[in-house]
C-alpha cells in the first residue's frame, strides 16, 4: 500500500493503526540517489535481516541501473549485462549436478543425525535418572547382591533404550493414526497420498506450471535423492546409532552413580552434551558448504562426533564421489574402540559409584575410582 | 566340625586406605555368627566380598567347602544395612522380581510369598505401592524378600535399624526359627548388646583387623576376671563390716541402704574360688545376692580394644 501527500508523522500513526509490518519513507528529491539516501525504514520491532537484505537488494538494483545507463548504457543493454549466470557441472562419470543437491542430501544425513542426537539427550537422561534412583531409594545393594553391577547397567542401558524404541514407534503409528482420522474427518480420501497416479498428476500439473530448466532441475534433485543409498543409509544409521548410544548413555550411567541426586549432574553432563552439539552445528556448518573437506572428515572419524557428522556425508554414497571406504572403515573402528573403552570405563565408575553416598565427587575422584 | 564359609587371609585396599588387613575368619554351618565391631571396621567391606560386590585384593573365600563364584549368589541372602525397595512400584511385583533375579521360578516364588506374608501377617499389600507402606511395612517386605529363596547362608547388616521394638522382637524370632531350619546366618552391627544373646559365635573387628574371635561363651569365660555383685543384710554396723571387708577382700563401689539394712559392693577375687569371700561374708549377716559379672561384648571389645594399644 503505498501512501502520498501526507506527512511523515500521520503515515506512521495511520500504518501503526492499520497494523501494518513497517513504512518505508522514500522522501520526494530531484534524483534517485538522493532519494535512495534519505530513504528511512519505520517497523515495529527490529526488522529481520531478510526484509532489510530484500530492500537493500531493490534500491542497489535500481542504483546500478540508474549508474550504468548514466555511464551511457541502453536499457536493453543493461539487461544483457545483468543477466544471472549459473554454472553446469556434472561429475567426471558425467552425471549431472546441480547446486542445492549436495544441500539437500546433507540435509537428509543430517535429519538421521539429529534423531541420534536426541534419542541420546533423551533416553540417555532416563539412564541416568533411573541409576540415581536406585541409589536413592537403596534398593541398590539389593539388586548387586543378584546380579553383577556391569549386567545391571548394561541391561539398564538397553531396556531403557528399547522401551524408547517402542516409544518412538508408538509416537509414529498414533501419530499416522491421528493423520488418517483427521483426513477422515476433513473429509479427504487418504489414498490420495498414497496413490501414485495422483502424485503423478501431480507433477505433471506442476510441470505445465514450470518452465523447462525449473522442472529440469526438480527431476535432477528428484534423481538424486532417489539415488542416495538408501539401504546403506539405514544399516549405518543403525549401526552409528547402536554404538553411538550405547556409548553415550554408559557415560550417563556412569553419572548417575558419581552423584547422590540430580541437581549434582550438572557439572558432568556438560561435557557430553558439548560434543553432540559440536557434532550438529560443524556438521551443518562443514558439510553443507564442503562434504569431504578437512573439517568434515576429521569430525566424522572423530568417534564422539562421528554417528552424527558421517551420516550427514553418507547420502552423498561410500566410495566414489561419496565418503571414502577406508574413512568410513576407520570411523567406524575408531568407534569399536571408544565404545569398548567407555563402557569398560564407566562400568568401574559405576560399580564404586553405585555404593558411596553422601558427597559429590570431584574429577579426581572419579579417576581414583578407576583403579579401585 | 563344617564350616558354611572360610575367609582366608583377606586383605582390600581402597586407594591408600586399607579396609581389610589379613582377614581369616570360619563361620560354622547351623549357626548365628556375630560379625563385631564399631563404625569403619571393615564389616561391611567383608560382607561385600562375601555377596561378590566388590572382590579382595588378595586372599580368598569359600562358601561351604567349594571357592566363592557367581553361581553362589543365590545360596546367599543379603540384607544390606543401605536398604530400600522401588518406591512407585508394586509389592507383589517387586517381591516376585527380586526373586526371580535370585533364581526362584514365578509359581514357587508365589506360593513362599503367601506363606511369608501370612507368617509376617501381612494381608492385602500385594497391590500397594512401596510409597504407601510404613518404614516398619516396607521393613518387612525387604526381610522376606532377602529369605525367600531359601539360601544356605543368611546375612544381615544391621537388622534391627528402622523396625519398632514389637516387629524387631518379630524379625528376631524369625531369624531363631530360619537357624532352626538350619541356614547359618551372620549378624552384623555395632550395637554389640543387640545380638549377643543370639550369637554363638562372634568375631570382633576393629580398624581392619580381627582381634578377637570364637564362641562367645568362651570368650566371656576367658573374659571373666572373678568378679561379683554381692548384697548382704548386716547384722552388724556399716563401718564395722566395711572394715572387716576392706580388711580381708578386695572390694569397691559400695553402697548402703539404712533402711533396708542392706550393703552392695563390687567383689574381686584373685581366683575363681568363692570359698573364703563367702566365709567372711556370711560372718556379716544374711547374703541377699551373689552374682557373677560376666562381661558384655561390649566391654569385652572395648578391654580388647585398650589391650591392643597398650601393647602395639
Amino acid at each position: 500500500m503505498s501512501l502520498r501527500d501526507i506527512d511523515l508523522e500521520q503515515a506512521i500513526d495511520s500504518t501503526r493503526s492499520l497494523g501494518f509490518y513497517g513504512l518505508l519513507h522514500i522522501p520526494d528529491e530531484p534524483s534517485l540517489e538522493q532519494a535512495a539516501d534519505s530513504a528511512y525504514l519505520y517497523t515495529k520491532d527490529s526488522p529481520v535481516s531478510f526484509v532489510l537484505e530484500q530492500l537493500e537488494g531493490v534500491f542497489e538494483s535500481e542504483l546500478r541501473k540508474k549508474r550504468l545507463q548514466d555511464l551511457g548504457l541502453s536499457r536493453s543493454e543493461y539487461l544483457q549485462v545483468d543477466r544471472s549466470f549459473e554454472i553446469r557441472a556434472s561429475t567426471f562419470s558425467g552425471e549431472a549436478n546441480i547446486k542445492g543437491v549436495s544441500e539437500i542430501k546433507a540435509f537428509i544425513g543430517g535429519g538421521f543425525g539429529y534423531m541420534i542426537m536426541m534419542f541420546i539427550i533423551i533416553y540417555g537422561g532416563f539412564v541416568m535418572r533411573s541409576v540415581i534412583e536406585e541409589k536413592t531409594s537403596r534398593i541398590i545393594e539389593v539388586i548387586i547382591s543378584s546380579v553383577k553391577p556391569f549386567q545391571l547397567m548394561l541391561g539398564k542401558i538397553i531396556g531403557t533404550s528399547l522401551a524408547g524404541v517402542t516409544q518412538f514407534a508408538i509416537w509414529i503409528v498414533s501419530a499416522s493414526i491421528l493423520l488418517v482420522i483427521a483426513l477422515l474427518v476433513f473429509g479427504i480420501d487418504p489414498s490420495i497420498l498414497v496413490d501414485r497416479s495422483n502424485m503423478s498428476a501431480v507433477s505433471a500439473g506442476m510441470s505445465s506450471d514450470l518452465s523447462p530448466e525449473v522442472f529440469e532441475r526438480v527431476r535432477i534433485i528428484g534423481k538424486e535423492v532417489l539415488r542416495i543409498p538408501w539401504v546403506s543409509l539405514l544399516f549405518f544409521f543403525l549401526l552409528y546409532f547402536v554404538l553411538g548410544y550405547l556409548i553415550y548413555s554408559s557415560i550417563y550411567a556412569a553419572i548417575g552413580a558419581a552423584v547422590d541426586n540430580e541437581t549434582d549432574t550438572q557439572q558432568f553432563i556438560f561435557p557430553i552434551i558439548l560434543p553432540l552439539m559440536l557434532a550438529i552445528y560443524v556438521g551443518f556448518f562443514s558439510v553443507f558448504s564442503n562434504p569431504h573437506g578437512p573439517i568434515a572428515v576429521g569430525f566424522s572419524l572423530f568417534p564422539l562426533t562421528s554417528p552424527i557428522v558421517m551420516l550427514m556425508r553418507l547420502p552423498a554414497g561410500i566410495g566414489e564421489n561419496g565418503v571414502p571406504v577406508w574413512q568410513l572403515v576407520v570411523s567406524i573402528l575408531l568407534l569399536i574402540l571408544t565404545f569398548l573403552a567407555i563402557v569398560w570405563l564407566a562400568a568401574k565408575i559405576y560399580r564404586v559409584g553405585i555404593l558411596m553416598y553422601g558427597k559429590k565427587p570431584t574429577y579426581k575422584e572419579l579417576w581414583k575410582w578407576l583403579k579401585y | 566340625m563344617d564350616n558354611i564359609l572360610v575367609v582366608d587371609r583377606v586383605s582390600k585396599k581402597y586407594g591408600d586406605y586399607t579396609a581389610l588387613n589379613q582377614l581369616s575368619l570360619e563361620i560354622p554351618k547351623h549357626c548365628i555368627y556375630g560379625l563385631l565391631g564399631p563404625n569403619g571396621a571393615g564389616k561391611t567391606t567383608l560382607i561385600r566380598i562375601i555377596n561378590q560386590i566388590t572382590y579382595p585384593d588378595t586372599g580368598s573365600v569359600y562358601f561351604d567347602g567349594e571357592l566363592l563364584e557367581p553361581q553362589h549368589i543365590a545360596q546367599i541372602g543379603y540384607l544390606p544395612e543401605e536398604r530400600g525397595l522401588y518406591k512407585s512400584m508394586k509389592v507383589g511385583e517387586q517381591a516376585l522380581y527380586l526373586a526371580q533375579l535370585k533364581g526362584l521360578s514365578k509359581t514357587e516364588a508365589k506360593k513362599r510369598l503367601k506363606f511369608w506374608f501370612e507368617r509376617l501377617e501381612i494381608g492385602d499389600w500385594w497391590n500397594k505401592k512401596i510409597q504407601e507402606l510404613s518404614k516398619g511395612m516396607a521393613q518387612k517386605i525387604q526381610f522376606i524378600v532377602t529369605v525367600l529363596h531359601e539360601p544356605k547362608l543368611l546375612i544381615f547388616d544391621e537388622p534391627f535399624s528402622g523396625f519398632d521394638p514389637i516387629n524387631a522382637n518379630k524379625i528376631k524370632e524369625e531369624i531363631i526359627y530360619l537357624k532352626e531350619q538350619g541356614t547359618s546366618i551372620i549378624f552384623s552391627t555395632h550395637r554389640m548388646e543387640s545380638v549377643e544373646e543370639l550369637c554363638e559365635y562372634i568375631t570382633l573387628l576393629n580398624e581392619s583387623e580381627k582381634i578377637l574371635d570364637g564362641k562367645l561363651s568362651d570368650i566371656k569365660k576367658a573374659y571373666k576376671n572373678n568378679t561379683y555383685q554381692v548384697g548382704v543384710r548386716l547384722n552388724v554396723g556399716e563401718e564395722q563390716a566395711l572394715a572387716r571387708l576392706q580388711g580381708q577382700l578386695k572390694i569397691s563401689n559400695s553402697a548402703y541402704d539404712k533402711q533396708e539394712n542392706l550393703l552392695d559392693f563390687t567383689l574381686n577375687l584373685p581366683s575363681p574360688d568363692t570359698h573364703q569371700a563367702l566365709q567372711v561374708i556370711n560372718g556379716l549377716g544374711m547374703l541377699s545376692h551373689f552374682e557373677e559379672t560376666i562381661p558384655s561384648a561390649n566391654d569385652i571389645f572395648i578391654r580388647t580394644v585398650e589391650e591392643k594399644q597398650q601393647h602395639g
